[in-house]
């Protein structure tokens, strides 16, 4: 095979990938906001994402809160500037580490067993069980995943904003001796809504990307347990990946001048 | 006076020149089959052969290349959403592995398709799941189980109650006995036949196991090469001189077909 064939044979790949992805997003968001709706499938899947990633987005949240008040501490104490080490932890927070970090761990622990979940269901038959059920398995499985990750993302992000603040909070007055009036009053005086809203924004970005890439690998994996495992990793390591770079196109629309 | 013939009749299921291929791999190839209404057709072949392609592209589970699938005298091929959904409410089916959702307690899975279509409310569900159980002779504790805490036949008795709860006029039944003890694929056979014919239903089986094709089947239908090379009453398997046949009933390496065996 010579080199132009290998390079046209990829490109074609990649497009059908992408051909193949465009489609089953459509179809999914179609079946979001078309009845029958499966309420209970929703709220399954509210719980799971959401309330069931509270502990892992707050440890996460509260030892970025206290290791990004120490790194800042040690940086602007060279300048004596001491006083914006509030401000630059609440900003970051909102902004981008709040939203982001809680993305990557539920994208670690979602997106895998959304990918892991309705592969297994597709090599053992499940999902040709569902439609000869009159259930339409993308009705059923697909739209109620995006709903809850869409919902429960933000509610997570504003968990883990408050949770990592408090974290920056404890580091600051207990071992730098800040005035823990002064500090909160600092945070609260320089956080502005669209700091958090921007963040909030973000966060609903990455819960419909998690529960698309479990969704779409899950759903298209062939092939018995080692189909299912290659489901699992590319879900996750597409939703990063994903996030990552949504997460800087959506702080171009917000913040850019 | 002349006896009305049943060709005359529209077959329950026709199916006429069907085509399906993967890639490069032609699964069928020109495939004809009729099926008459209360009729119970199983089709035999070895492995690979297409079977569970012919069931799934009559549920509009696949899109066949070509041909022409008829239920009940309308086109299957090319029909979508609702109009789609219809024709599989005719039709029942139970997968090779039972397929039951395990994340659903027994009863759910049982009712599941009552309970899509809105026919039976969900707090008469596990009431009218024991019910169904008791068909396929299963305790009624069963019902609030977990599909893991099944075993391999009592899955099968599962599968089989809920492809049977919604008392389709069609019931397919893919490789019912594979995985199961012989005594057991009895039962599972016994079973077939004693709801198919409580249902009235027409039955199309797919399977490797000729005790159960004797037991279930009325008519018989050899698939090989993607094509039925031979199809006739279920006593004539034995007396047919049609080379095909006469090797898969045997069980022989040698004759017509050729496993895709790599020479060393």
């Amino acid at each position: 095979m010579t080199l132009l064939q290998l390079l046209g044979r990829t490109f074609l790949v990649f497009l059908a990938n992408a051909g193949n992805l465009a489609l089953f997003t459509a179809r999914g968001v179609s079946h979001c906001v078309r009845p029958p709706f499966y309420w209970r499938n929703f709220l399954r899947q509210l719980v799971e994402i959401g309330y069931y990633s509270l502990p892992v987005v707050g440890l996460t949240a509260i030892f970025t809160g206290m290791v990004l008040t120490l790194q800042s501490h040690t940086g602007f104490a060279r300048f004596s500037a001491e006083s914006v080490i509030p401000n630059v932890v609440v900003v970051s927070i909102t902004r981008e580490l709040g939203p982001v970090l809680a993305g990557l761990m539920v994208a670690g622990r979602v997106g895998a067993a959304m990918a892991a979940e309705i592969g297994t269901m597709r090599v053992t038959e499940q999902i040709d069980a569902l439609s000869t059920l009159s259930t339409n398995p993308l009705k059923y499985l697909v739209a109620p995943r995006l709903l809850a990750g869409l919902v429960s993302l933000p509610v997570l992000v504003i968990v883990a904003d408050s949770i990592g603040i408090f974290g920056g909070y404890l580091v600051a007055t207990y071992k730098l001796d800040f005035a823990p009036g002064a500090y909160l009053t600092n945070t609260r005086e320089f956080l502005e809504v669209m700091d958090v809203v921007s963040g909030l924004v973000k966060a609903a970005a990455f819960g419909f990307l998690i529960a698309l890439m479990g969704c779409y690998f899950g759903y298209n994996s062939k092939g018995g347990a080692q189909g299912v495992g290659t489901a699992t990793t590319n879900a996750v390591v597409a939703a990063s990946i994903l996030i990552l770079s949504f997460n800087y196109l959506i702080t171009e629309l917000f913040f850019a001048q | 006076m002349t006896p009305v013939r049943d060709s005359a009749r529209t077959p329950k299921i026709q199916v006429k020149g069907l085509h399906k291929a993967f890639g490069g791999n032609r699964v069928l190839r020109g495939l004809d089959l009729d099926i008459a209404e209360g009729e119970s057709v199983v089709v035999i072949g070895g492995s690979g052969t297409g079977k569970s392609v012919l069931l799934k592209c009559i549920l509009g589970l696949l899109e066949p290349d070509a041909g022409s699938i008829k239920v009940d005298g309308e086109e299957v091929v090319g029909l979508r959403g609702r109009e789609l959904d219809r024709v599989r409410k005719k039709i029942g089916m139970l997968f090779q592995n039972a397929a039951l959702f395990d994340s659903l307690p027994v009863w759910e899975n049982v009712t599941f398709g009552l309970l899509q279509t809105g026919q039976i409310k969900r707090s008469n569900g596990p009431a009218i799941a024991r019910q169904k159980l008791e068909l396929v002779g299963l305790r009624p504790e069963v019902a609030d189980l977990f599909p893991a805490e099944l075993s391999g036949g009592m899955k099968k008795r599962v599968g089989l109650a809920r492809a049977i709860a919604t008392d389709p006029d069609v019931v397919f039944f893919d490789e019912p006995t594979t995985g199961l003890d012989p005594i057991m694929g009895d039962v599972i056979n016994d079973l077939i036949v004693d709801v198919v014919h409580r249902l009235g239903a027409t039955a199309l089986s797919i399977t490797h196991d000729m005790a159960s094709a004797r037991k279930i089947a009325h008519r018989v239908a050899m698939l090989h090469e993607g094509c039925i090379v031979w199809q006739g009453p279920v006593g004539e398997i034995d007396t047919t001189d049609n080379p095909y046949v006469q090797q898969f009933v045997n069980g022989n390496a040698e004759g017509p077909i050729k496993m895709p065996v790599r020479q060393a």
